[in-house]
C-alpha cells in the first residue's frame, strides 16, 4: 500500500507503513542519524495527515517488521486481544486520538481496550498528539502494581532510591541508602546499578539490603540492577531476590545485544514466581528501556526509535511488572539531541506506557555531553507529575556519582508533592510519620542526630 | 572537609554523593544550587576538550613503548559527538597504514579520547605502567592512539592486527563528581560490526574510583580467562573478586 498526501505544492508519498511512522516523528537525532527522519517541516507534517487518516485495522495487515524474522513481532501477534480491540476497531489513528481525548473516554474504558492495542497503533496515534494531549490521557490512567507495597494510586507518586557508588563500597552506598530514607526516597524500590555485574557483588549488595530492610522494617523492595542471567543465578543460590531486573528493547536483535532473549526473561518469571517473596502482591519484574536503544545496538531494522521503544513495552506487558522505567536522557545527543527532544520524549515515553497497560516510571536525566541542564528536568519533572507518572528516580544532589549522568534528587521529589500535593505510596508514608522523618502533612521534619536511621 | 557538625553530615565521611545536603523548606540551600551548576559547567567543557597525542607519544616512548596514530572518520569534536558510527571506523588513510604493517599479534591496545580526553591524559599511562608486565609473554601490537575515537573503534583495529584481544582504553562520560574517569573494555576475536555483550567493561578507573594496580589485574585475569575459554562479554562472568578473595587480598 502507497500512502500520500499533498502539502504545498508537494505530494509526498510514502513506501511503507513503518515509513509513515518514521517520517511523521517528532525530529529526534537519532532518527536523523539512521537517515529515518522526515527532512522537511512539510514532509513530516504530510506523514502526520496521512498517518491520522489510516484506520488502526491497517495496523494488524501490514507488520513493520515480519514476525518471521523478529521474536518481538511474533509476541505482538500472539498478545493481540482481537475482543478488546472491538471498540475501537472502526477507527481511524486521527479518530482513535479523539476517542482518548473524549470526556466519556476514562481511564477504565481505555484499560478496557489497552490489551487489544498493538505497540505500533500506540506509537502512531502518539505522534499525532501535542505534548498536552500525551499528559490529559495519561494522566486518566491509573496502572496500580503492588510487592510490599501499593504503588501507582490516584494522587501518590513515588521514587527509586539510587544510592550508587563507584566502586560498589557497602559503606558508601548504605550513606546515600540512609540519606534517602531521611528524605523519604525509595518507596518504588531501592536499587543499585552495580559496578561489577559479578555475582559475588550482587549477593553481597542484595543481603545489604535485605538486613536494612528488615532491621528497620521499611515497607519497600530492594534490586541489584544485575544482568538477568545473573540474578537467575544468585535466585538458584537461594539469595533474597526481590525484584528481577532487565533492560529491554524492541526488537529481537536489540535483546540479544542485551544479551538475553523472551525465553530468558520467561525462565527469570518463572524462577521470581516461585520465591513468591511480594507480602501483598506479585509483580516482581523491573525493566527498564530507553529511545535509542535499538538503533544504538544497529538492530531498529528501519524502525524509527520512538516505535522501537514503545514495542519494548509490548515485551515488558507480558510480564507484569512492577515498575518500568524509561531512562530518557541517559543515551546521549546522538539520540536525543537536546532538552527540547527529551522532553518530548519522556512524555511520550510515559503515555504510550501507560496505553500499552504499563506503570510507568520515568528516569528524567540527561548526560553531559547533551545540550540540557538541570532545569530542562524541572520542566519535564512537572509535567510528568500533572501526568500522573508512576514513579522517578531519587538520587542524591541529582548527581549519579558511578553512571555520570545527571537525574532527579531527592529534593526535587520534595518539589514535586509541595507543588501538586503528591503522595507516596501509602505504606511507606505510614512509616515515614512512625519513624519520625515527617508530619502527617508530608512536611518533613527537621533531622535530628538521634534519628534512629543515623545509628546504623 | 570542613568538620562535620552532627551525625547527618557524617554520612559524607562515606561517600563522594552529594548526601547530608540540608534543606531550604524541601528545595536545595543556595550554596548547594550553585556548586552543581559549578560542576555541570566543568563537565561539559569536559566534552570538548581534544587528545593531547603528542604527550602520550612521549610518554610510551618512556616505556619503550611503540606508537600508532590513528584517525577515525569523525574529523571534529562536534562530528564526533553528533555521529558516534563515525567514531567507530578508521578513516582511509587509517586503514591503509595498518594493513600495510599487517603482521599478526596476540594483544591490540588502544587509547582513545571517547568522551574525556582528560581522563586517557591522567590514567592511561599509569595504569599501562600497572597492567603491561602482567600480560607478558604476549605479543603486543603497536599502541595505537585514536582522536575522535569510540569503544568499537577497537573491533576494526585488533582486526587489522589479527589479535586475538583487543583492548581499549577510553574516556568516560563526564560526571559531575568524575569529569576525568577512564574506562576499559576488553573483546575477544575482535571483528569489525561486534555489539556491547561481546565485551567485558572495567569502568570508573580515576582517583577516587577503581585504583590502578586493582584495574590492572582484573583486567589480566579477564584476559587469561578470555584466552583459556575463547569468547569474552556476558558469557565470560566476572569472578575476579571471587578469585581474588580466594587467593590473596583484594584491599585497594
Amino acid at each position: 500500500m502507497v500512502y500520500q498526501h499533498s502539502v504545498g505544492n508537494f505530494n509526498f508519498s510514502f513506501p511503507d507503513l513503518k515509513t509513515v511512522l518514521a517520517k511523521a516523528s517528532p525530529e529526534k537525532s537519532g532518527d536523523q542519524m539512521a537517515g529515518l527522519a522526515a527532512t522537511s517541516e512539510q514532509e513530516r507534517i504530510a506523514a502526520k495527515l496521512v498517518l491520522a487518516d489510516i484506520p488502526l485495522k491497517q495496523f494488524l495487515n501490514e507488520e513493520i517488521i515480519s514476525s518471521e524474522i523478529d521474536a518481538v513481532s511474533r509476541l505482538i501477534q500472539e498478545s493481540f486481544d482481537a475482543k478488546a480491540f472491538r471498540p475501537i476497531s472502526h477507527l481511524t489513528v486521527g479518530g482513535f486520538r479523539d476517542w482518548l481525548l473524549s470526556y466519556e473516554t476514562d481511564g477504565e474504558k481505555i484499560k478496557e481496550i489497552s490489551p487489544g492495542l498493538t505497540p505500533e497503533m500506540v506509537a502512531a496515534v502518539s505522534k499525532i498528539m501535542a505534548n498536552q494531549d500525551l499528559i490529559l490521557v495519561a494522566s486518566k490512567i491509573r496502572v496500580i502494581t503492588k510487592f510490599r507495597n501499593t504503588l501507582g494510586l490516584k494522587g501518590h507518586f513515588s521514587t527509586r532510591l539510587q544510592p550508587n557508588h563507584a566502586t560498589d563500597d557497602a559503606k558508601g552506598i548504605m550513606a546515600s541508602t540512609i540519606d534517602g530514607l531521611l528524605y523519604g526516597v525509595g518507596d518504588a524500590v531501592i536499587g543499585i546499578n552495580p559496578v561489577s555485574d559479578s555475582a559475588e557483588t550482587t549477593l553481597r549488595l542484595l543481603e545489604m539490603l535485605e538486613k536494612l530492610r528488615l532491621q528497620y522494617e521499611i515497607p519497600t523492595q530492594s534490586c541489584i540492577l544485575s544482568h538477568v542471567t545473573t540474578t537467575l543465578e544468585l535466585i538458584a543460590r537461594k539469595a533474597p531476590v526481590d525484584l528481577i531486573f532487565q533492560s529491554i528493547g524492541g526488537t529481537e536483535a536489540t535483546n540479544s545485544s542485551f544479551g538475553f532473549s523472551l525465553n530468558t526473561l520467561e525462565e527469570a518469571y518463572q524462577a521470581g514466581k516461585e520465591l513468591n517473596r511480594g507480602s501483598i502482591g506479585d509483580n516482581f519484574m523491573y525493566f527498564e528501556t530507553g529511545q535509542g536503544s535499538a538503533h544504538s545496538a544497529n538492530a531498529h531494522n528501519g524502525v524509527d526509535q520512538q516505535t522501537c521503544e514503545v514495542r519494548a513495552y509490548a515485551v515488558a506487558r507480558k510480564f507484569k511488572p512492577l515498575l518500568v522505567n524509561t531512562v530518557v536522557g541517559f543515551i546521549g545527543p546522538e539520540y536525543l539531541y537536546d532538552g527540547k527532544q527529551v522532553i518530548r520524549a519522556g512524555l511520550e515515553d510515559h503515555f504510550c506506557g501507560k496505553l500499552m497497560g504499563l506503570p510507568m516510571g520515568c528516569d528524567i536525566c540527561y548526560t553531559n555531553h547533551i545540550e540540557a541542564d538541570q532545569d530542562d528536568m524541572d520542566n519535564l519533572l512537572t509535567l510528568l507529575g500533572v501526568a500522573g507518572c508512576n514513579f522517578i528516580m531519587g538520587i542524591p544532589g541529582a548527581d549519579d556519582v558511578m553512571l555520570n549522568y545527571q537525574s532527579t534528587s531527592f529534593h526535587d521529589q520534595l518539589y514535586i508533592r509541595q507543588v501538586l500535593g503528591l503522595k507516596r505510596a501509602p505504606e511507606f508514608d505510614e512509616w515515614l510519620i512512625k519513624m519520625n522523618l515527617m508530619e502527617s502533612s508530608g512536611k518533613m521534619l527537621d533531622i535530628s542526630s538521634g534519628s534512629k536511621l543515623l545509628n546504623l | 572537609m570542613t568538620k562535620p557538625a552532627n551525625s547527618w553530615e557524617k554520612l559524607r565521611n562515606f561517600t563522594d554523593a552529594r548526601v547530608a545536603l540540608g534543606r531550604a523548606g524541601g528545595s536545595l540551600k543556595t550554596a548547594e544550587l550553585l556548586s552543581f551548576r559549578k560542576d555541570h559547567a566543568l563537565a561539559k567543557d569536559a566534552v570538548w576538550t581534544e587528545l593531547d597525542i603528542y604527550f602520550l607519544q612521549e610518554e610510551l616512548k618512556k616505556l619503550k613503548l611503540e606508537t600508532l596514530v590513528l584517525e577515525t572518520q569523525a574529523k571534529d569534536r562536534e562530528t564526533f559527538i553528533k555521529r558516534p558510527d563515525l567514531g567507530r571506523k578508521l578513516n582511509a588513510s587509517s586503514t591503509e597504514s595498518l594493513q600495510t604493517l599487517s603482521q599478526s599479534k596476540e594483544i591490540s591496545i588502544i587509547l582513545a579520547d571517547g568522551l574525556s580526553a582528560q581522563a586517557i591524559a591522567l590514567h592511561a599511562i599509569p595504569f599501562l605502567q600497572e597492567f603491561l608486565p602482567l600480560i607478558q609473554g604476549h605479543s603486543l601490537a603497536p599502541i595505537s592512539l585514536v582522536k575522535q575515537g569510540r569503544v568499537a573503534i577497537s573491533d576494526e583495529i585488533g582486526e587489522l592486527f589479527s589479535s586475538k584481544l583487543s583492548i581499549i582504553l577510553i574516556g568516560e562520560r563526564p560526571g559531575l563528581s568524575s569529569p576525568y574517569s577512564m574506562g576499559v573494555y576488553l573483546t575477544y576475536n575482535p571483528k569489525a560490526g561486534n555489539t556491547d555483550e561481546k565485551r567485558n567493561c572495567i569502568s570508573n578507573i580515576r582517583t577516587g574510583g577503581l585504583p590502578y594496580a586493582y584495574a590492572a589485574e582484573k583486567l589480566a585475569f579477564l584476559c587469561s580467562e578470555a584466552l583459556r575459554l575463547k569468547l569474552s562479554g556476558v558469557h565470560l562472568k566476572d569472578t575476579f573478586d571471587h578469585h581474588l578473595l580466594k587467593n590473596e587480598s583484594g584491599k585497594n
